[in-house]
């Protein structure tokens, strides 16, 4: 691990504008991600930001009679939090598919969003990969890409965002609160934080540098059943293949948003208009422009059976 | 026919042996060797003071920023119960009990726990006064090698802590009605300690039976 300078932030605006003041910084939370990376020299950052001791841990009603979840919330406690459980049970049950207990305890709301590609790639600091050293080329396409993207990836890149949380704040509409150095501050919906990868993998969210998470906002509980279904090599402890996100209402309609397939939680509204018509419809949509590696393909008739199964469940 | 002894002298010549050579030729490295403190301030390198409370002692520490709690614990408080497995996060065997709840201990800097309360395996029990947990570890096997089991032991305990509290797991049928205590709860609750040897199914036992005796 390289050596880093290390502060305390006092408030969220100060964190944001101190991130300004000297290069390679990097805020630090439940750092169960960015520790780990560093100790590879994947993140090399001169300088940490502790933000742990901001307020903002906390799960509040909005006015919109939604919840906003604090950026410091812990995966566990979010996942534990009645009220997320009562209304936002997909959110619940993707949280307790992601990691280990332990891992759970310390990864925070806003970091789970952070988090970085799981492409071995990635990780090995001897192969040429497009997000870690722009430019150098991208050895997963040609590699083994079993676990790779199949939707909207790039010649540049074809990994996955990791994140079970993730699929789940994209099924349920989340926006995400931030604050900038200026102390000005913005709410981005969740549909538009995440990038695709394109010519630039390295760029990976909406947030401009030095930009804060707050805290993620959950609109007004949509009703209907809550399913969160992980496809994955083991039975716990696992990063899916492909998982699923929906909602769905008595009526049959409702959302759906997949894991695994993309450099993104992958949702298209458009396609959630064919829950009604089932599975095969909806993947013809959500799926359309696919283009899978010979290693990979698995995960189309993948997606399609598991969105079946959960179809099937929320008949009950 | 040869006596036993024959042998076993031999063999204790021959560790002798080798444990005298070790000591002298790592003699006159360890007559120069600097502190870690030293060494890290000869380079110049970022320092961090930091205090918490381990097993119920106060503890000061001025530590290179990169020092993980783990390594704290292990290398500058010389409490080796935590062990180093694959310090990624991905075995558990570094697993402690900090503010009540468990984490990895690899992947955390010590510096981050200002104020902290901090229990590791040495603060459960003693081996003259066992915790119920290592008790019932050593009742139903539950280990091999041992390498894994300060981990396993710390996560067993924080984990009934956490049904005890209602948090649900990946296996809960029903978020909304308090987990029972089933296998299927324990081992998915289990799966961030990893068992080479394969020790699972005693461990299991192991903490059913605290399970049993807590509720």
């Amino acid at each position: 691990m390289k050596s880093f300078t290390y502060e305390r932030a006092g408030n969220p605006a100060e964190a944001a504008a101190s991130a300004m003041r000297r290069p390679d910084v990097k805020f630090i939370a439940g750092g169960t991600n960015l520790l780990d990376l560093m100790k590879l020299e994947i993140e090399t950052p001169a300088h940490l930001i502790d933000v742990n001791g901001l307020s903002l841990d906390k799960i509040e009603p909005t006015a919109e009679g939604g919840l906003r979840v604090g950026a410091l919330v812990r995966n566990t406690d979010l996942a534990a939090d009645s009220r997320v459980r009562r209304d936002y049970g997909v959110l619940s049950r993707a949280l307790l598919a992601g990691a280990s207990g332990q891992l759970r305890n310390k990864a925070t709301t806003a970091g789970n969003l952070l988090q970085r590609t799981r492409c071995p790639y990635f990780y090995d600091t001897n192969q040429p990969c497009n997000k870690r050293r722009p430019g150098s080329g991208c050895a997963a396409i040609g590699g083994f890409s079993r676990q790779h993207a199949v939707v909207g990836a790039s010649d540049a890149c074809i990994a996955t965002h990791p994140s079970d949380m993730a699929v789940a704040m994209r099924a349920l509409d989340a926006a995400v609160e931030t604050v900038r150095p200026d102390g000005a501050t913005r709410t981005i919906p969740i549909a538009e934080f995440h990038h695709l990868p394109g010519s630039t993998p390295h760029v990976e969210t909406a947030l401009s540098p030095g930009e804060l998470i707050t805290a993620v906002t959950l609109p007004k509980p949509a009703g209907g059943t809550h399913i969160y279904r992980k496809v994955r090599d083991r039975a716990s402890y696992a990063f899916a293949l492909v998982s699923v996100a929906a909602i769905v209402q008595r009526d049959g309609t409702g959302r759906v948003a997949l894991g695994g397939v993309a450099h993104k939680p992958w949702r298209i509204e458009s396609a959630d208009s064919q829950l009604p018509r089932g599975a095969k419809a909806v993947m013809a949509q959500l799926l359309s422009g696919a283009k899978p590696t010979r290693e990979n393909a698995f995960k189309l008739a993948l997606a399609e059976r598991t969105l079946g199964a959960v179809l099937t469940a929320a008949k009950g | 026919m040869q006596g036993p002894s024959d042998f076993e002298l031999s063999r204790r010549k021959l560790l002798l042996g080798t444990a005298a050579s070790v000591a002298f030729s790592t003699a006159p490295p360890m007559a120069n060797a600097q502190t870690p403190s030293t060494l890290a301030q000869a380079a110049d390198v970022p320092m961090s003071k930091v205090s918490f409370n381990v097993n119920g002692k106060p503890r000061e520490l001025v530590l290179d920023t990169r020092t993980t709690l783990l390594d704290a614990l292990r290398e500058h408080l010389h409490l080796t119960g935590s062990k180093k497995g694959c310090d990624h996060g991905q075995c558990g065997a570094c697993t402690v009990i900090v503010g009540g709840r468990r984490i990895n201990s690899c992947l955390t800097l010590a510096v981050m726990h200002e104020g902290d309360e901090i229990q590791t395996i040495e603060g459960l029990g003693t081996p003259e006064n066992l915790h119920p947990m290592q008790a019932a570890f050593v009742k139903h096997d539950g280990y091999q090698c041992g390498y894994c089991t300060p981990g396993q032991i710390c996560s067993a305990v924080a984990v009934l802590d956490e049904i005890k509290a209602g948090i649900p797991s990946h296996v809960s049928a029903d978020l909304n009605v308090p987990a029972q205590l089933t296998n299927a709860e324990l081992r998915e609750r289990m799966s961030g300690n990893i068992c080479r040897c394969g020790a699972y199914s005693n461990i299991a036992e192991a903490i059913t039976e605290v399970a049993g005796r807590q509720a």
